[in-house]
């Protein structure tokens, strides 16, 4: 009887101490997306807005892309894939790969779900290349092969599903240095490779074309999930 | 479109899908189904006569080339072929009253009716009138357009003086300038590719998640952007093509498929991915054929009476067509 009683003490702290762990955890886990975007996660990756803004509107004169409003799962494949070295990118693999999990689709989460207006670029495009850009992202250049842009990015290149990001309102120097990057083989990362096949047949002239017409455009409405296949 | 050439990697990851793919096709109890349809491939000799299999793979004379839309006339006429181009790739925008499912013309032929091996226009213009065995009798091209929309298009045929048929018409022939009437242009319909062994629905099942789901997603439902817009045609269900369509045969499905997809890399499958791909899309329940005399056998014997036509037949338990939602625009 008197070692039940001493063990008893010993008995409620371990109950107090399993019962505080879960919090404990979750509380360390409960990766905050503003903070992170904000802040960095006080470890190796700094903060996401020095470069992209603070509500992921992007640098467009500087090609740092507009992340607002883009779909969670595709900038978490992208954060995978510069930690994975896919996408071959010596600023951003040490920040992906300093980012947990848990924190990859917190800061996901928040820049997919912000809305913000874009930033202008300083240096516009003549109208005849915006032109020139928009008859290839819409109709394509078949004699080689390629089809419109806009038939997997859909109509003013507003995005489809979590595969086929948003194309308006996107940076053009961003634009063009992804176009390069799936020709040189520095961005792998596309699925069934169809960006790899389709930068290899543009030249540079349609490349900087289609580049200058989705920045041209206005960034889309915020996403809404619409049924597959369903009509307005 | 042909110079793509598949990395080592992808290869690699071929031999062992496909030894994977053969392992499973050989451990998996085949139904009596697929038995029927493999001797029946066997024998018949031309499976589907419709006019939408008729160019040869193999053939490398170059395609006719449509004009450009700079050469479309500034006159009344130039008007009639703008729209009617417009109708081609925004048919759910202009033509609507005729249209029942998610689907736009340019969805099977390909740079709106102008790409060689996608059922491009100005092949089929200069091809009519012409006996189908479709409907057993002589059609013109008009009746050939209404057939698109009565099928394809789940939806109810233009009158022949219906402005959208003049529009669809002046089209077709804008782009069949210069092109030899009654000539069977390289080019024409889908590659009618060598037939197959057999078909393999299950190997059709991994095709189609490796290589289709990711834009037409795993249900064959298709993918809209967020204003609706359908981006990615749904392939199957109550918004595809009804029984009555082309692509409902699966030697037409297969030569489409192994021409153009998946998008951006024609020619890139094999011959026995396209078949049994298609095979498996093929196999899904779709809207009624508008000719369904109320019996699925009688009307599979009247008009589906082939092994690359799986209208009528089981799969998975299931007789297609037994379910089917009914043909034309729904209220």
């Amino acid at each position: 009887m008197a070692r039940t009683r001493r063990m008893r003490p010993v008995v409620l702290c371990c109950f107090v101490l399993l019962l505080s762990m879960p919090i404990q955890a979750a509380t360390a886990h409960a990766a905050d997306g503003r903070q992170i975007a904000s802040g960095g996660n006080g470890r190796n990756a700094p903060a996401c807005s020095a470069c992209h803004g603070a509500q992921g509107e992007g640098q467009p004169d500087a090609a740092y892309p507009r992340l607002a409003g883009l779909d969670s799962a595709y900038l978490i494949e992208q954060l995978d894939a510069f930690a994975d070295g896919s996408r071959d990118n010596e600023t951003m693999a040490p920040i992906a790969k300093a980012l947990t999990p848990d924190e990859r689709q917190a800061v996901a989460k928040f820049y997919a779900g912000s809305v913000t207006p874009k930033i202008e670029e300083s240096r516009k495009a003549d109208d005849k290349t915006i032109a020139s850009g928009a008859a290839l992202a819409n109709r394509g250049d078949w004699s080689k092969g390629l089809p419109g842009c806009g038939q997997c990015h859909g109509p003013a290149g507003q995005g489809v599903g979590k595969t086929f990001p948003q194309l308006a309102g996107q940076s053009a120097g961003y634009i063009i240095s992804q176009l390069k990057g799936w020709k040189d083989g520095k961005r792998t990362n596309d699925p069934l490779h169809l960006m790899t096949g389709i930068a290899s047949k543009l030249n540079d002239d349609q490349v900087a074309a289609v580049a200058a017409y989705y920045a041209s455009l206005p960034v889309a409405a915020a996403p809404a999930a619409m049924p597959q296949g369903s009509k307005p | 479109m042909s110079e793509h050439r598949p990395d080592p990697r992808t290869w690699v990851a071929g031999v062992v899908f496909l030894g994977l793919a053969g392992f499973l096709g050989a451990t998996l109890p085949r139904s009596d189904t697929s038995e029927k349809v493999e001797a029946a491939i066997a024998k018949a000799d031309n499976p589907v006569s419709s006019d939408a299999a008729e160019s040869p793979k193999e053939s490398l004379k170059p395609a006719f080339r449509p004009p450009g839309d700079d050469e479309i006339p500034k006159n009344e006429f130039g008007d009639a072929v703008r729209l009617g181009e417009r109708i081609f790739h925004d048919t759910q925008g202009n033509a609507r009253e005729f249209v029942g499912n998610s689907l736009q013309c340019a969805n099977c032929h390909l740079d709106s009716g102008r790409l060689a091996s996608a059922a491009p226009l100005w092949a089929a213009y200069v091809a009519y009138p012409a006996y189908r065995s479709k409907n057993e009798h002589v059609n013109t091209f008009e009746e050939r357009l209404q057939g698109c929309f009565l099928y394809s298009m789940n939806g109810k045929a233009p009158a022949a003086n219906d402005k959208v048929m003049v529009a669809l018409e002046s089209y077709a022939y804008f782009l069949a300038k210069g092109a030899v009437i009654g000539a069977d242009l390289p080019g024409r319909g889908y590659p009618k590719l060598a037939k197959p062994a057999k078909l393999d629905y299950a190997h059709g099942q991994q095709v189609y998640a490796a290589k289709c789901a990711l834009c037409h997603g795993a249900d064959g439902q298709g993918q809209s952007a967020a204003d609706g817009s359908v981006v990615f045609p749904p392939l199957w269900g109550p918004r595809s093509f009804n029984w009555g369509a082309g692509m409902s045969s699966i030697t037409n499905a297969a030569g489409f498929i192994s021409a153009n997809m998946p998008f951006s890399q024609g020619n890139t499958l094999t011959d026995a991915e396209a078949w049994d791909v298609a095979s498996y899309m093929d196999s899904q329940e779709r809207p009624q054929d508008p000719r369904f005399s109320g019996s699925v056998a009688e009307t599979r014997k009247l008009h589906h009476d082939s092994p690359m036509d799986m209208y009528g037949q089981t799969v998975d338990g299931v007789v297609l067509g037994q379910n089917s939602p009914a043909a034309g625009p729904r209220p």
